[in-house]
């Protein structure tokens, strides 16, 4: 396995070649190094993915644990550093596999969406860092190297979203995102400084008589982890950028802010299952508790939001929700007993990735087409261009949960895992997964069907993108199409057993059927031309149609918190404080001793007469008080 | 030892002296530190290497005695590399090239001697060497209110200083006053009433000049009115003299005065990151943003010291390394921008990534490095610093470590602020529109501090090594 040091070296190297020499290169030229060198990497990484799941398991059924590289990178004491190195196992290959394929989908779908952009070269140069931080997030074999590769795609992703960086909103945008995942990243950060300390190591298998010597404080440390993972991957309430980082490009939507990065935390706790399952597994639940109320949440601001990369980007917020559900559902090891949610997320992640990427490349080329995110732009469009129309369709029924498609497999799971642990559970995220089919099909008829926006499409007519653009569409569709027959829980599961996946058939057939009947509801409110149900609901319950669209105040309650709090009631003081209380009494000083200069310099004046005086006055003074004692 | 050369070119003092002189000055000091790696890796045990002692004064006892260890070494690579760019940021200095440079040369060789000497009174007498030219630097060449700025600074580190001698004298006397070499004071035990006197005196002394809340309102004002490069090298470097004088000063000779003062000062240091951190956020000019963020940033230099495990020992000295070469990059570019916008205030400078790309995307990485992006230097000093304030066990160790812990994300906020504000958005300005990039010498010293910030950040490994082993005598004295 030497050649997998390669995944992480060719796009570092096209990073810096297209970062230093980028400029002086045509478009071409640089999107084409790129997107060669992400080819090479998703080569790479199936060849690594068919060695890895080829090798015969080891003899307690699971897949060996691999790390072909890590060597120190900084060391602090005997027994912590930071290492660096490349850690393979079911779920990193796993996640190889998901990355560099939806990262070259995006890079060829680039060619077309940026064409003529300015700053193409730059476009490419981070791409190709955010691959390479992405690829050796999920490689890392301690937590220090994840939380090394964290942070850089978080930068990476800062810089995409501030892509056109003279759009105020863009500005803000980025400048959000990355303020907001930092501010989760310090709990990420005193997590591991807790972990670490206490477990005497960074990497992910702690010796077992720490743990049980510090298992007070073992869930402390997974708890702080997880609001870092809270923050990259946008559960409620830190999830407030995840919307607004829709600012960047298209394709880095798809990329990052859907397919890849904002499953990081995901793909965090995964990595900490172990632990979580033995020592912290009422954080655990809470971890689920958060996610079922996100999934809700996000649910319905989607509903109603008229941007449809907006209600793409609620609903990814809401599909992250339902893997972190099944994550924290789980009651144990064994995937039979408890342990199923874990195969079940790790699916819906897989899957996930493939149709969501599938939808926001989509809503790429309509933007591409119409020139406008906004809803009332569109309509019929499914005569202009049935490339896209067909995929999108698919990719609907998809996140649905409609079978053969991919995502009725994963959902499937996440469902029964749900139940199994409690009705109640089961019950709320089937209702979402209702509420999922129902606005996703709201905006499939909003956009292909409805009413025309026949004076904006006679004035410029929407056309099909090219091929470029719609190649990607069509090869994440087919794997939408494929990726459920995926034995999956042979590859991956709780405890690395092989788990042969069943379907549960009343979950299935109830899931089905309210996905059937959202999806008619939304056929009878959306596909006319005339909407007047949906128009008579909104005006009906007013309030609340006002408040999901300004998605229940959660941003202007922290922007309440920032700039009035932060900056005027801590900030703003403390710098006056510090100009004129501080620095006022350091002038004071110095103000004090030039007056008591100036007043003493009065004394010696070269006045004999005043010496004299002085003289005489202090010699009677003198005399007297000899006189007196 | 070293020293002969660098005094010995304040002779002449035109543009190719100083870069002669600056890039000799380059090489001895890398030359210094492989020689120094590979003398440690044959096995050398002293604690310091390439001593020479001359007497000096001999009824005091002065001696001018010289030795490197591996924080000196790294102190000296970091002083000549600030040197050897801000000669080059400064190239187009005009009125009184050379008295500048000469000033400039001099506080130089103030700094070097600082690092190398290892007797108190040689240290002392450095570091005065180091400060009064400040004077004249920021008085003659400085903007803004300078004279004032300038009598500020001078007046506070010299009240600082006064502090510092009084200490000194303490320290000589309380070691039996017949030396007052550093390394031979510290086989000996000062009482520990003397100790409770002086470490505070000591400390604070220092710590003037280590930008220690609430002594530390000369540097906004000393910042913003100094030339170019005279703010890089006194952030860069001259900050730097504090760090360095309470670790090897106060700490190493005084670990039980240390161990009764330390918690009073951790508060103030604590106090001093997340202040300074808050404060940047609100302000306006370019050069108070970066003061205030080097209050913090130093600031945890001292906090990290304090915390007196080896790991945030190293840590400290690791950040004054990378804070050093960062401030030095920032300074380097506002200055640049500066020269041509003639105003650092950011609420009139927009969309200068169109206008200078080079010297923006220099802007974006030193921001970067500052807000502790991994790769670049930042990140491994401030990781360095917290894994080692966390390994001091007892909860107001702990509470501090968690409080200071909260300035990265507040350094977020300023960094970005200001990238978003300057960098991002259109030009409103017209006059701005005609303004050209960085020329050739500019560009080659952002390069090379850029090069410096992210290779220590890629290969951390040798630094840290080099610091560590080093630290070990010191902190095993504190121990103790």
């Amino acid at each position: 396995m030497d050649y997998t040091i390669l995944i992480l070296g060719l796009p570092v190297l096209s990073f810096l070649i297209l970062g230093i020499f980028g400029m002086f290169m045509k478009h071409r030229t640089a999107g084409i190094i790129g997107t060669a060198s992400l080819a090479a990497v998703t080569f790479l990484s199936y060849l690594t993915a068919y060695n890895y799941f080829t090798t015969p398991r080891t003899a307690d059924g699971t897949y060996a644990t691999l790390v072909p590289y890590n060597f120190e990178w900084l060391p602090f004491t005997q027994s912590l550093h930071i290492d660096m190195g490349i850690l393979l196992d079911p779920i990193s290959v796993m996640m190889l596999i998901v990355i560099s394929t939806v990262s070259l989908m995006v890079h060829i779908y680039s060619f077309g969406y940026m064409k003529g952009e300015t700053g193409f070269q730059r476009y490419y140069a981070f791409l190709s860092l955010f691959s390479f931080s992405m690829l050796g997030l999920v490689v890392a074999t301690n937590i220090f190297q994840m939380y090394v590769f964290w942070e850089l795609v978080g930068v990476s992703s800062y810089l995409l979203i501030g892509f056109y960086y003279t759009k105020a909103e863009a500005i803000a945008a980025s400048k959000k995102a990355f303020i907001v995942t930092r501010f989760a990243d310090l709990g990420f950060l005193i997590g591991i400084l807790i972990y670490g300390y206490y477990m005497g190591t960074f990497t992910f298998t702690p010796g077992e008589e720490r743990m049980m010597q510090y298992s007070m404080m073992i869930p402390w440390a997974l708890g702080l982890m997880f609001v870092g993972g809270a923050g990259k991957s946008a559960m409620f309430p830190l999830h407030i950028w995840l919307p607004d980082a829709m600012e960047g490009p298209t394709p880095v939507s798809a990329l990052i802010h859907a397919a890849t990065m904002v499953v990081a935390g995901v793909y965090l706790v995964a990595r900490m299952f172990p632990l979580f399952s033995a020592y912290a597994p009422d954080v655990l639940h809470w971890v689920a508790y958060i996610g079922a109320f996100t999934a809700f949440y996000a649910a319905s601001v989607a509903c109603v939001q008229s941007d449809i990369k907006r209600v793409l980007a609620f609903s990814t917020i809401s599909q992250i929700g339902f893997m972190m559900v099944a994550l924290g559902v789980c009651t144990g090891m064994n995937p039979h007993e408890g342990g199923l949610g874990y195969m079940a997320s790790m699916f819906h992640l897989f899957t996930h990735a493939m149709f969501k990427a599938l939808l926001f490349l989509g809503a790429g080329c309509i933007i591409h087409a119409v020139h406008s995110n906004e809803m009332s732009t569109m309509g019929g469009l499914r005569k202009y261009m049935p490339i896209t129309h067909w995929t999108f369709l698919i990719a609907c029924l998809a996140i649905s949960g409609i079978p053969p498609f991919s995502g009725f497999f994963s959902k499937d799971e996440i469902l029964a895992a749900c139940f199994k642990f409690s009705p109640v559970i089961g019950t709320i995220m089937t209702i979402i997964a209702a509420m999922t089919a129902f606005y996703m099909f709201r905006l499939y008829y909003c956009i292909f069907w409805g009413k025309e926006n026949k004076e904006l499409h006679e004035k410029h007519v929407p056309h099909e993108s090219p091929i470029t653009m719609t190649f990607p569409l069509m090869f994440l569709a087919f794997l939408t199409c494929v990726a459920g027959f995926i034995p999956f829980g042979h590859f991956v599961s709780s405890n690395g057993e092989s788990y042969s996946i069943e379907i549960n058939m009343s979950v299935a057939i109830t899931s089905i059927v309210v996905a059937l009947v959202s999806i008619a509801l939304a056929t009878w409110m959306y596909a006319r031309e005339k909407q007047s149900f949906a128009e008579m609901l909104a005006k009906r319950f007013n309030k609340l149609h006002t408040a999901a669209y300004h998605r229940f105040y959660i941003d202007e309650v922290w922007l309440f918190i920032t700039k009035k709090i932060i900056f005027r009631c801590i900030s703003t003081p403390l710098a006056w404080f510090d100009r004129h209380i501080i620095d006022g009494f350091m002038n004071l000083l110095a103000w004090s001793s030039n007056e008591s200069g100036e007043s003493i310099r009065t004394i010696q004046n070269g006045k004999i007469q005043t010496y004299t005086f002085c003289f005489l006055a202090g010699a009677i003074i003198l005399t007297v008080m000899l006189l007196l004692l | 030892m070293l020293l002969g050369l660098w005094i010995a070119r304040n002779t002449n003092q035109v543009r190719g002296v100083m870069v002669t002189g600056a890039s000799m000055l380059l090489m001895l000091s890398a030359y210094l530190t492989i020689s120094y790696i590979s003398m440690r890796s044959n096995g050398a045990t002293e604690e310091m290497l390439f001593t020479d002692s001359i007497t000096w004064y001999a009824p005091l006892h002065i001696c001018y005695s010289v030795g490197v260890d591996g924080i000196s070494v790294v102190m000296l690579l970091l002083s000549s590399i600030i040197v050897f760019t801000g000669t080059f940021a400064s190239w187009k200095l005009q009125p009184l090239t050379k008295e500048y440079f000469l000033w400039f040369t001099l506080l130089s060789t103030g700094v070097f001697g600082f690092f190398i000497s290892t007797d108190l009174f040689t240290m002392f007498m450095f570091y005065e060497v180091a400060l009064i030219p400040m004077y004249l630097l920021i008085g003659v060449w400085g903007s803004g209110k300078k004279e004032y700025a300038a009598m500020k600074l001078t007046l506070m580190l010299m009240g600082g200083s006064a502090f510092l001698l009084i200490g000194i004298l303490g320290i000589f006397y309380g070691a039996g006053g017949d030396t007052m070499n550093i390394l031979e004071i510290v086989k000996r035990d000062i009482p520990y009433n003397m100790q409770y006197i002086f470490f505070p005196l000591v400390f604070l002394g220092f710590g003037v000049l280590g930008a220690l809340f609430p002594f530390h309102t000369w540097s906004p004002d000393g910042h913003a009115s100094a030339p170019t490069a005279v703010s890089m090298l006194h952030a860069g470097v001259l900050m730097k003299l504090g760090g360095y004088g309470c670790f090897r000063v106060a700490m190493y000779l005084m670990p039980e005065g240390a161990a009764v003062w330390g918690d009073l000062f951790l508060i103030l240091t604590t106090i001093s990151v997340v202040y300074g951190a808050f404060s940047a956020v609100v302000q306006t000019d370019l050069k108070y943003i970066n003061a205030y963020s080097s209050v913090s940033h130093c600031g945890l230099v001292l906090f990290a010291l304090l915390m007196m495990t080896r790991t945030s020992c190293t840590g400290a000295i690791l950040q004054m390394l990378s804070h050093g070469l960062m401030t030095a990059l920032f300074f380097a570019l506002i200055g640049m921008i500066y020269g041509r916008t003639h105003t650092r205030d950011i609420r009139e400078l927009n969309g200068l990534m169109k206008i200078m790309p080079f010297l923006a995307v220099g802007y974006v990485i030193a921001g970067l490095a500052n807000l502790g992006l991994p790769g670049l230097s930042g990140f491994i000093a401030e990781m360095t610093v917290f894994v080692g304030s966390f390994e001091n066990q007892d909860l107001f160790h702990r509470v501090c470590t968690i409080i200071a812990t909260t300035s990265i994300v507040i350094t977020a906020v300023y960094i970005l602020r200001v990238v978003g504000k300057i960098l991002y958005g259109t030009c409103k300005n017209p006059d701005h529109l005609k303004l050209t990039d960085a020329t050739w010498d500019e560009r080659f010293a952002v390069i090379c501090l850029i090069v410096c910030v992210a290779g220590l950040g890629l290969a951390p490994f040798w630094v840290s090594d080099l610091i560590s082993g080093s630290v070990g005598p010191i902190i095993s004295q504190l121990i103790q």
